[in-house]
């Protein structure tokens, strides 16, 4: 039901992105979404990747701090009113969004959600007529 | 177990007659042999004969780190060099270095003091030592290696350096004690922790000097290891580390009063304080013969207390430094020791001991930047919960120090761990 992202913090300082992306790829890991937050010292990078837990154990190896967060992949199409639906039915049942971002991976789109209740949410979402996707299935 | 019962528990008359003993003979040795301290015995009218025992003492001018940097580098020795077995020199982080000289019997009496404070710490003949302090010019790990032999347990020369390496032997040979910084000690335990081997570790009590630390710390040394981490003082002007050491009962440190002779003035007028008041801990070395001192004044922050020990010694103990008078920083016109901030982060738990304080002046005003890092437990995905923890740490700072201060979260590790002496502080206000 859920998809677990990794999150990655970091500090403001050169090269740090750079390492951590080239991390990744040394790992042979994929990045299919990712989104960037910061603040004025640090940032959170946080990614849907292909392994998350060898992605988050690789980082840690090398000093950076990396955990798994359980978010929702809510399968969208294409089209006007789509993002309104899923924010439509977070709304009703009184869940908020923490951040979101979204992912397009192949044939796959799909927006990544924290809400403050993950469990809830993804019970709304389902309910309402929306599918998730799990990670094997962004994976494969 | 008590290493020389006869010193340390001899009865506080017997003492006081040994010390005035000795400083008699002292002032007489450097009046005689170092000219820097005639001069400045004759500058004030003193002579020998006036120091007819610790009554005396406070007629005797202080000797300042200054005094030996102007005598650099052999001025102060009271001996030929053909009697000077080794040389220690402190690297001092501003201006020239600082430069001691032993003989023989300085070695040997350092060794016995460190053997008396490797007892205290519980260990014995039995046991097996790490020392990882550094090997060289630097005191902590010649002394405390001369120390552990001559105690006769098995020495493991580690110096530092190679923590994972440290760990390893630590296992296979069953270490049971361990000499180092309190900081570089606290960096074994994170690696311990993150290898996965506290389980297969024996250490049962260490030896923490060469920087201030916190009660605290010391706990958090402790739950973390599960052992005894006892407090080793000392200074390379007087001697090394060994000047006094903390008993089982860690209620203050225990000083080889037969060697040095301890006195707390206070930090304005130099007058001796009584006992419980905080104030400049002063030292004359009664044995000492390569580089024998006079009132050293040591700028450490400490107080004296000479009630009866439970542990049976009757020695004069110094409390756990609040900080020397050099660490300490005058932020907007107040008083902020360092040590502060680190209790105050021990006390709220989940972050580590490692933080570096920034002091800036923007518009004529000081600034305090405190950079902490944060356990990884701690972390959050969301930076709100990031945001929020910063907060409140500035609030428990701010608490504890009473200035305004911001808090930057920093990754873990990222801080420099120093195996020699912490860097806690950079003072940019000083680059002007
Ligand atoms: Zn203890
Ligand atoms: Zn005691």
């Amino acid at each position: 039901m859920f998809v677990k992202q990794l999150s990655v913090f970091m500090e403001n300082r050169e090269g740090r992105l750079e390492k951590a992306t080239e991390i990744l790829k040394e790992q042979g890991i994929n990045i299919m979404a990712l989104s960037m937050a910061d603040t004025m010292e640090y940032g959170m990078l946080r990614m849907v990747v292909s392994d998350p837990e060898l992605a988050r154990s690789a980082l840690r190896e090398s000093g950076f701090s990396a955990m798994l967060t359980d978010v929702l992949a809510v399968r969208l199409e294409d089209q006007v009113g789509e993002l309104h639906s899923l924010t439509l039915i977070l709304c009703a049942k009184g869940l908020n969004i923490e951040y979101m971002y979204s992912l397009v991976s192949g044939e796959r789109k799909a927006i990544i959600v924290k809400a403050s209740d993950a469990e809830a949410a993804a019970t709304a979402v389902l309910e309402g007529g929306l599918q998730l996707y799990g990670n094997e299935e962004l994976c494969g | 177990m008590i290493w020389n019962e006869t010193k340390e528990c001899m009865g506080r008359d017997e003492m006081q007659a040994l010390q005035g003993a000795r400083l008699v003979k002292l002032v007489d040795r450097v009046y005689h042999n170092v000219e820097y301290y005639r001069k400045k015995m004759q500058a004030i009218g003193l002579e020998p004969g006036d120091i007819r025992g610790l009554e005396d003492l406070t007629k005797l001018p202080f000797t300042t780190k200054d005094d030996l940097r102007d005598t650099y580098p052999f001025g102060m020795f009271a001996v030929p060099n053909s009697q000077i077995v080794r040389i220690h020199a402190s690297s001092g982080t501003t201006g020239k270095a600082t430069v001691v000289g032993y003989t023989r019997r300085d070695i040997d009496v350092w060794s016995e003091c460190v053997a008396r404070c490797i007892t205290m710490a519980g260990l014995g003949r039995e046991d097996i030592i790490q020392v990882a302090y550094g090997y060289g010019l630097f005191t902590g790990g010649l002394g405390g290696h001369y120390g552990a032999e001559k105690m006769g347990a098995t020495v493991v020369p580690m110096s530092t350096g190679n923590t994972k390496k440290l760990i390893t032997m630590m296992i296979d040979f069953g270490v049971t004690g361990i000499l180092c910084t309190p900081s570089y000690l606290m960096h074994i335990a994170e690696t311990i922790e993150e290898m996965g081997v506290r389980d297969k570790i024996k250490l049962k009590a260490s030896l923490n000097g060469a920087e201030p630390w916190t009660e605290k710390m010391r706990d958090k040394i402790e739950e973390k290891l599960g052992i005894h981490a006892h407090d080793i003082y000392g200074l390379s002007e007087i001697m090394g580390p060994g000047v006094a050491t903390d008993c089982r009962f860690h209620r203050g440190l225990h000083v080889h009063e037969d060697h040095f002779l301890p006195e707390i003035v206070d930090r304005e007028t130099f007058q001796p304080v009584a006992d419980g008041v905080t104030g400049e801990l002063v030292i004359s070395t009664l044995t000492k013969e390569g580089i024998p001192l006079i009132r050293y004044r040591t700028k450490d922050l400490t107080s004296m207390d000479h009630s009866p020990c439970e542990c049976g010694r009757t020695t004069a103990r110094i409390a756990r430094f609040t900080g020397r008078s050099d660490d300490m920083l005058i932020i907007r016109g107040v008083n902020v020791f360092p040590s502060q901030i680190e209790a105050a982060l021990l006390e709220m738990g989940g972050t580590t001991a490692h933080y570096l304080m920034i002091v800036d002046r923007v518009n004529n005003l000081d600034t305090l930047e405190v950079q902490v890092e944060v356990e990884e437990h701690f972390f959050s995905d969301e930076i709100r919960a990031l945001e929020n923890l910063a907060r409140k740490i500035e609030h428990v700072i701010q608490q504890a120090i009473g200035l305004a201060v911001k808090v930057k979260l920093v990754e873990p590790k990222s801080l420099e761990r120093s195996m020699g002496k912490s860097v806690h502080v950079i003072d940019r206000r000083k680059m002007d």
